[in-house]
């Protein structure tokens, strides 16, 4: 074990610096100035130079992706153009909001999901499969931020129920789990529930109704096993990949969604990303990228280790 | 002993008497605070440390509230043009004899929110802050918004406590406009998180304490600080001590919010978590009005335009299809349909009343039968169309709504012989080929551009886009237009110092570009915002900006 995850962490490693390549040059091939958020349009080219000089934009690309990478080495990804405020506790900050909503979102998805999916295979092809199933394909069907509209109008416009927009009465940093400030996650997550649930019933109904076609349920239940004890054995089988489902949705909901935080002013990293686009503030834009994309590499570093310490057939291979 | 029992009158005078007892001794019952709650349109709370970020609508937000300049806007009036009246500076006169020249006389008794005096030292470090770059407190990240704005301002000098003197590097009627986008904050403040910051040599102390300044700033506006969460919210109290006392906020607090989607402000607004929001979604108007909310808006000092290409073998060069193509918008269909009433048909870069308008003799209007004339003398009809190419995008801050206003702009000149492509690219990619111009590669072949404007200052109004020495890379004269007429009146304009004089000469350039049809102009933003029924005593002024000071809140 401790071979295979030695041997999968230093596979990581080319990964993240091609990933940082990657998110480097991505912001710094788009057409536009990098200093429009601080540069208008009417500034004086001895100002625009001036400008270049101070943020280091003037150096030749190699030299300026070196010296971003040694500092993000050190912990360090800059300042934001827009604001001046370091990149790595804006981007701390907001991933904490975007976590907190994926957790809320993913105790949602992935308990209906698990539901649905296992009454879906056991039950397959009667009314009740296909009322799951149809709520699975709305799930991954329906645009989410459409639905997060709706669930507006309905739940905050219409009844009043629940706030509209924000992350808690006071903001995101005065965030405590109690109702005042969890009624603002509820619309928000139910959501970003809605895609990782469709996901997640589409899957665990497949896997449940392939495994309980196969040969060993038959035997097992022919030796007289009780149908819990089965449907243990059917869990055992279907948990790898259901787990490496719910880990590859963990990690998109970590990234956070640009439009669901856009349309409930979520402070999280969907939002931050938003603005550092809109207002082209590539310092932030890569910072936010690059811990995003860690986040993700290094979900799916996790996810392969459960997957091999539940599954040794893995860890062989 | 016997107790007597009390009579039914002692009673009552004891229970009175208690009462009276109990009322003098209890504390004052708390009045309610009262809090103003705002959604803005930004994604961020602009920056708060005295020169914002995200446009007109930081310095409204977070430069107006808690900074002055030595000069500012006057907000009071909903009918009459916004002018510029004394700020921190209570008047200023250009030298008699060198006209680079300008000596200003400070507000006495003015304090900074940490209590430090507002003096003509303040004013030298608040324009170095910005223009010196061996200054200790010269930040880069400030020097793009700032500087741009007063474009020849080089230097201030202190003649004495009340007194300054500030130099241009050019003769510059225009100087007093410029300096409402400078704003003052407290040096004494800074100085004390420079003292206390890290950092390994004096730039990097000097980054650390404008940081920590912005999180705890100090400037001389009728709003404080007093709470605040990046990208969530900014909470301003209202200054007590205000200088003027009859700017002294009516609401105890002011709660802003970022929210940078419109149906989501509008939410906010309709369940009742805002008070206020601004650029309502023009769809959610009806819905808002029917729910005793009030739209407030006005013609505001901004511009959607065409602005031409002048280069050789421009289809534009020629004044009779300039003149067609702004006779051939129905501006007001155009207003009542598509924007739902949110907009001000645009009859040039100012209108009639205000007092840089003048008295052009082409009168921009919808004639059709007019357009469709002067393209057939042109040279143009049915049969052989004008095909002309507008670069624009599908949003963007004071855009409106790019897409949709283009095509039906596509479709009302398609009557005119015109066959209009459209060049979509993203906003901040178009903001920055604007500064390119017409020659560059960047254009793509477009002979117009769609670039919003900003109409509160001379410069952004006129001379940049009209001066044949603002052509690219100098400033925006995007499309090389090379009027000797207007050359003249730029000079003109810039050295009469005389206010009334200098309005005039303004006047006369505003007047000769719509009579030379300059751009296609289409439309004046109304600034909407949408506000509570409880929200009085607000004054929506022709200007970008508003004083929040006398909104009131009834409970």
């Amino acid at each position: 074990m401790f071979v295979y995850i030695a041997r999968r962490i230093v596979y990581v490693i080319p990964v993240v610096i091609s990933v940082a390549l990657v998110c480097f040059l991505l912001v710094h091939i788009t057409p536009g100035d990098p200093l429009v958020a601080i540069l208008p349009a009417d500034a004086s080219q001895e100002l625009a130079a001036q400008l270049r000089i101070a943020y280091g934009f003037d150096r030749p690309l190699p030299v300026q992706f070196g010296l971003w990478l040694w500092r993000a080495l050190h912990g360090d990804l800059g300042a934001s153009i827009a604001t001046g405020r370091p990149v790595l506790a804006e981007v701390l900050r907001a991933v904490g909001n975007t976590v907190t909503l994926a957790i809320a979102a993913a105790l949602i998805g992935f308990t209906l999901g698990l539901l649905f999916g296992l009454i879906s295979g056991y039950f397959r092809d009667t009314w009740i499969d296909k009322v799951s199933t149809s709520i699975a394909i709305a799930g991954v069907s329906v645009p989410h931020y459409w639905l997060g509209m709706v669930l507006v109008i309905i739940f905050s416009v219409q009844l009043n129920w629940l706030p509209a927009v924000g992350a808690g009465p006071g903001g995101s940093g005065s965030w405590a789990w109690d109702w005042d400030h969890i009624k603002y996650l509820v619309l928000p997550a139910i959501t970003t529930s809605v895609i990782p649930m469709g996901i997640i019933t589409r899957t665990v109904r497949a896997l449940t109704g392939d495994i309980l076609s196969q040969d060993f349920v038959e035997a097992l239940r022919a030796k007289g096993l009780r149908e819990k004890s089965v449907f243990r054995h059917v869990i055992k089988n279907a948990a790898p990949t259901a787990l490496a489902v719910m880990g590859l949705q963990l990690g998109y909901m970590l990234g956070g969604s640009i439009l669901i935080e856009t349309v409930f002013s979520w402070p999280g990293s969907g939002l931050l990303l938003n603005s550092a686009i809109f207002q082209r503030d590539l310092p932030l834009l890569q910072g936010t990228i690059l811990v995003l994309a860690l986040f993700f590499v290094f979900l799916n570093l996790l996810v392969d280790i459960a997957q091999a310490a539940i599954d040794p057939r893995i860890k062989r291979n | 002993m016997r107790i007597e029992k009390p009579t039914k009158s002692r009673l009552a005078m004891a229970i009175a008497m208690l009462s009276v007892a109990t009322a003098l001794t209890l504390p004052q019952a708390a009045r309610a605070e009262t809090v103003l709650r705002i959604g803005m349109t930004a994604a961020d709370i602009p920056r708060t440390l005295g020169q914002p970020d995200q446009g007109f609508e930081g310095n409204r937000f977070t430069g107006n509230t808690m900074y002055d300049g030595l000069t500012m806007w006057d907000l009071s009036s909903a009918t009459k043009a916004s002018v510029v009246i004394p700020g921190l500076a209570t008047e200023w006169k250009v030298d008699d004899a060198d006209k680079k020249k300008w000596t200003f006389k400070l507000r006495p008794g003015v304090v900074f929110h940490d209590g430090s005096p507002f003096n003509a030292d303040a004013v030298v470090w608040n324009v170095e802050k910005v223009l010196k770059q061996d200054a200790v407190q010269f930040d880069a990240s400030q020097v793009g918004v700032t500087a741009s704005r007063m474009p020849t301002l080089v230097s201030a000098k202190k003649i004495d406590d009340m007194t300054v003197e500030l130099t241009t590097k050019e003769p510059d009627s225009f100087l007093p406009i410029n300096l409402t986008n400078l704003y003052m904050v407290s040096p004494s403040k800074w100085q004390g998180f420079f003292d206390k910051a890290e950092g390994a040599d004096a730039k990097a102390k000097s980054q650390a304490a404008w940081t920590a300044f912005a999180r705890e700033p100090a400037g001389t506006g009728p709003w404080k600080m007093s709470k605040f969460t990046p990208r969530e919210r900014l909470e301003l109290a209202k200054n007590d001590a205000y200088w003027n006392k009859d700017r002294i906020p009516k609401v105890d607090k002011m709660l802003l919010l970022p929210m940078p989607e419109a149906n989501a402000r509008t939410a906010a607004l309709l369940s009742g978590q805002v008070d206020w929001i601004e650029a309502p979604a023009p769809d959610a108007v009806k819905e808002i009005t029917a729910r005793g909310f009030k739209i407030e808006k006005n013609e505001q000092p901004h511009v959607w335009p065409w602005q031409f290409s002048r280069v050789e073998g421009s289809p534009w060069n020629d004044i009779r299809v300039r003149k067609a193509a702004n006779l051939c918008i129905d501006r007001e269909g155009l207003r009542d349909g598509l924007l739902a009433g949110l907009m001000v048909p645009a009859t040039g870069t100012f209108e009639p009343g205000h007092p840089w308008r003048g008295k052009p003799t082409f009168q921009i209007k919808y004639d059709l039968k007019a357009a469709q004339a002067l393209m057939k003398e042109a040279g143009y009809g049915p049969t052989k169309k004008l095909e002309v190419k507008t670069q624009t995008s599908a949003s963007g801050s004071g855009q409106m709504l790019p897409l949709p206003m283009n095509e039906y702009l596509q479709q009302a000149l398609a009557e005119c012989y015109f066959d209009v492509k459209l060049d979509v690219i993203e906003w901040n990619t178009l903001f920055t080929n604007w500064r390119r111009g017409v020659k560059d590669p960047s254009a793509n072949g477009s002979n117009a551009t769609n670039v919003t404007y900003a109409a509160m200052d001379p410069f952004f109004a006129l001379v940049r886009f009209l001066q044949s020495s603002m052509a690219p890379p100098v400033s925006n004269n995007w499309g090389y237009i090379n009027n000797p007429k207007f050359d003249e009146l730029v000079t003109k304009a810039r050295t009469t110092f005389d206010p009334a004089a200098r309005d005039e000469a303004l006047a006369e350039l505003n007047a000769a570009s719509i009579d030379d049809a300059a751009f296609l102009y289409v439309a004046h933003d109304v600034g909407p915002r949408a506000l509570s029924p409880k929200i009085k005593g607000f004054v929506q002024p022709k200007s970008w900006f508003v004083d929040f000071s006398p909104v009131s809140m009834t409970p």
